[in-house]
């Protein structure tokens, strides 16, 4: 019978090491009960209160740097890992912050629940990447999808909207069902929840063991519908372009990023002992993902839709650097996903300004002339794709580099040609998006402008782009920071 | 019989009888129908929780969710037009693939686990299993708010994102 001292050293020790995820959810409550008293005018000042919550859970984070610890029996592992997805996310928020002011005004849905939701969305989000026990995994993976599977849905009159997040629920609720069949089966074989004690218990078993290879495909089954991943990526398009324009952003981005924390977690400690098995599955995903995303962008005319297979494509890259499993790749995937963060919510900070009164802005032919029209956003739109395509000297370059790379230091060379190949298909459906922007008439004199919360976004989003491409030893320091390999260990 | 026997009897009649319901639940066209099975199939997981020992579970799923839950739901389909749905497809086109996909994922998954049997490697590791104690819910509320007690409170977190959810996606007016 454990006492109530017991218990209180447990929450002692246990409290400091949730401190990020506990800013994050204060803040969120006292906008719901702020957001009360406010005028339609003072709306905006809700994303004040969400950017403070997001500072200061970013102050306890940086607290935590260096720190190795479970907490709360094993529910979380705080670790380097951690702290650097912590800080991915809570970027990514910030961002979408910024860019989302002016658009809900547009919109007129401009409500406080909508930062509130994206506040305990990555309280979720965090909790993914240092969660260390099945139950917490799932509950805060549910916790960030149900957020945001309001949040796609947050333009309520419009049936686009509606369209996307009841198919956003549908398919995620069904994914997620696979996915808690597969922890049944973990469970089922360890006999415990916590993911070091199914590494053991794993380890223990013999190669090719029928149960282990079943809870493998499930378990990756329900993931890679999270990441969008071929053959579950059919969600994603709808729900991209359903989705308010600052939501597709922060959902191709942060959603995807703690769904590979969360991928990366589960392959790297519990499947450590059959990585062989997983290695092969990843890269046969990984080769039909970037096939069917780079040539299903190319007919699009729809910009979000087209970002939207394009992200698909980007995760067949980033798997391709959990196929190599090495210190390089595993840095590449974590640099990966950094410059992805930037660079995509970046050019939807882009498409975000086009959007006015009477135009939604996310066909291809809304950006024609955009050069005449605001060269400023022209141009930051052409350096955001050329980042997405890979093409130096961008963040986006780095990071394909890295996982080439890695493949080829474990031997994959095939894999490596055959994914440089791909950038081709890729330069050539971003620069169709330029060659509207700066080639073509202008069919809309409406010149387009910049708010000033909209320029921090895309100033700060430029910055990284082009600073961790030109300049990235800092940037490789801090992706090498996060990697956590068992081999090390 | 031995009382392993009898609870071995026990759970495939309650698993049965909870993949049946499920199966009626989305196969039949009336919706009241379909609330009924469903009761049907969440009495069937209560039953198992209790052939695993777990007595505290078993009366809160029939609480809650037969009794609960489900009088809503019922509630809900007395007030909503329900012509509607019955003159809708059912199913679309693609019924007979999926049908065939998901009964090739199923032989698949039996087929793993009657090889998993044969091989014994489907025995559960020693001293995890249900066991009928007179504690039992004093164990439950150790594991929650003990082992478990992140994940509880990440769990408010969750139902408070539901909460919001329902309230901003059924208001006119926020």
């Amino acid at each position: 019978m454990p006492s109530w001292s017991q218990f209180m050293d447990a929450l002692r020790q246990g409290l400091p090491l949730i401190k990020p995820q506990l800013q994050l959810t204060l803040f969120g409550i006292g906008i719901l009960l702020t957001d009360f008293f406010l005028e339609q005018r003072f709306k905006f000042l809700n994303a004040w209160v969400a950017m403070a919550g997001v500072a200061f859970s970013a102050v306890e984070l940086w607290r935590l740097r260096g720190v190795e610890a479970p907490g709360f029996n094993g529910s979380i592992q705080v670790d380097s890992f951690f702290v650097y997805f912590g800080f991915l996310f809570l970027a990514a928020t910030a961002l979408v912050i910024l860019i989302s002011v002016r658009y809900l005004e547009i919109e007129h849905e401009h409500h406080g629940e909508y930062y509130a939701l994206m506040l305990f969305a990555t309280v979720g989000m965090m909790f993914m990447a240092s969660g260390y026990d099945l139950v917490t995994l799932f509950i805060s993976l549910e916790t960030m999808a149900l957020s945001f599977y309001i949040l796609a849905g947050f333009l309520r009159n419009e049936r686009r909207s509606n369209e996307g997040a009841l198919k956003y629920l549908l398919l995620g609720a069904f994914s997620s069902g696979i996915l808690a069949y597969g922890f049944s089966v973990l469970y089922g074989l360890s006999g415990s929840t916590n993911l070091g004690d199914i590494a053991n218990a794993i380890a223990l078993r013999p190669a090719g063991d029928i149960l282990v290879l079943l809870a493998l495909v499930t378990v990756s089954a329900g993931l890679f519908f999270k990441i969008a991943a071929v053959p579950f990526h059919q969600w994603a398009p709808d729900v991209y372009e359903g989705a308010p324009t600052s939501i597709t952003a922060y959902v191709s981005v942060a959603s995807k990023a703690a769904s590979f924390a969360l991928l990366m977690r589960l392959f790297l400690v519990p499947f450590w002992p059959v990585r062989a098995n997983w290695e092969t599955l990843l890269g046969v995903i990984a080769v039909a993902t970037m096939t069917v995303g780079n040539f299903a962008a190319i007919t699009q005319t729809n910009i979000k839709r087209l970002l939207a297979y394009s992200s698909i494509a980007h995760v067949g890259y980033i798997l391709l650097g959990l196929v190599a499993l090495n210190d390089t790749g595993l840095k590449g995937v974590a640099f990966y996903l950094f410059a992805y963060t930037f660079m995509n919510i970046g050019a939807f900070a882009v498409i975000i300004l086009l959007r006015r009164k009477g135009l939604i802005g996310d066909e291809l032919e809304d950006m024609n002339g955009l050069i005449h029209r605001n060269p400023g956003a022209a141009v930051l739109m052409l350096i955001f794709l050329l980042s997405l395509a890979g093409i130096p000297p961008t963040a986006g370059f780095m990071g394909k580099w890295l996982i080439f790379w890695g493949l080829i230091q474990t031997g994959h060379y095939y894999l490596a040609v055959f994914a440089a190949l791909y950038i081709l298909p890729a330069a050539y459906y971003y620069l169709r998006i330029v060659v509207h922007m700066w080639m073509t008439d202008v069919t809309d004199p409406v010149r387009p402008t910049i708010s000033p919360a909209q320029w921090v976004a895309l100033v700060a989003a430029v910055t990284i782009v082009l600073g961790a491409g030109l300049y990235p030893e800092p940037f490789l320091r801090l992706a090498a920071y996060s990697v956590i390999l068992p081999l090390a260990r | 019989m031995t009382p392993t026997q009898i609870s071995q009897i026990a759970f495939y009649f309650f698993a049965g009888l909870a993949v049946l319901g499920a199966i009626l639940t989305v196969t039949v066209r009336n919706v009241v129908h379909s609330a009924i099975f469903l009761i049907t199939s969440l009495l069937a997981t209560a039953g198992i929780f209790l052939t695993l020992g777990a007595q505290f579970l078993f009366a809160v799923q029939i609480i809650l969710y037969v009794g609960g839950i489900m009088v809503l739901f019922i509630f809900v389909i007395m007030l909503v037009n329900l012509d509607v749905a019955l003159h809708q497809l059912q199913f679309n086109r693609q019924k007979w693939v999926a049908g065939l996909l998901a009964l090739v994922l199923g032989s698949q998954l039996g087929v793993a686990i009657w090889f998993a049997r044969a091989k014994g490697s489907l025995d559960i590791p020693s001293g995890r299993t249900g066991t009928l104690s007179p504690q039992n819910v004093e164990q439950f509320g150790l594991a929650l708010f003990e082992k478990y007690a992140l994940p509880f409170e990440i769990a408010s977190v969750l139902l408070l994102v539901a909460l919001i959810g329902a309230v901003v996606m059924t208001k006119k007016r926020i």
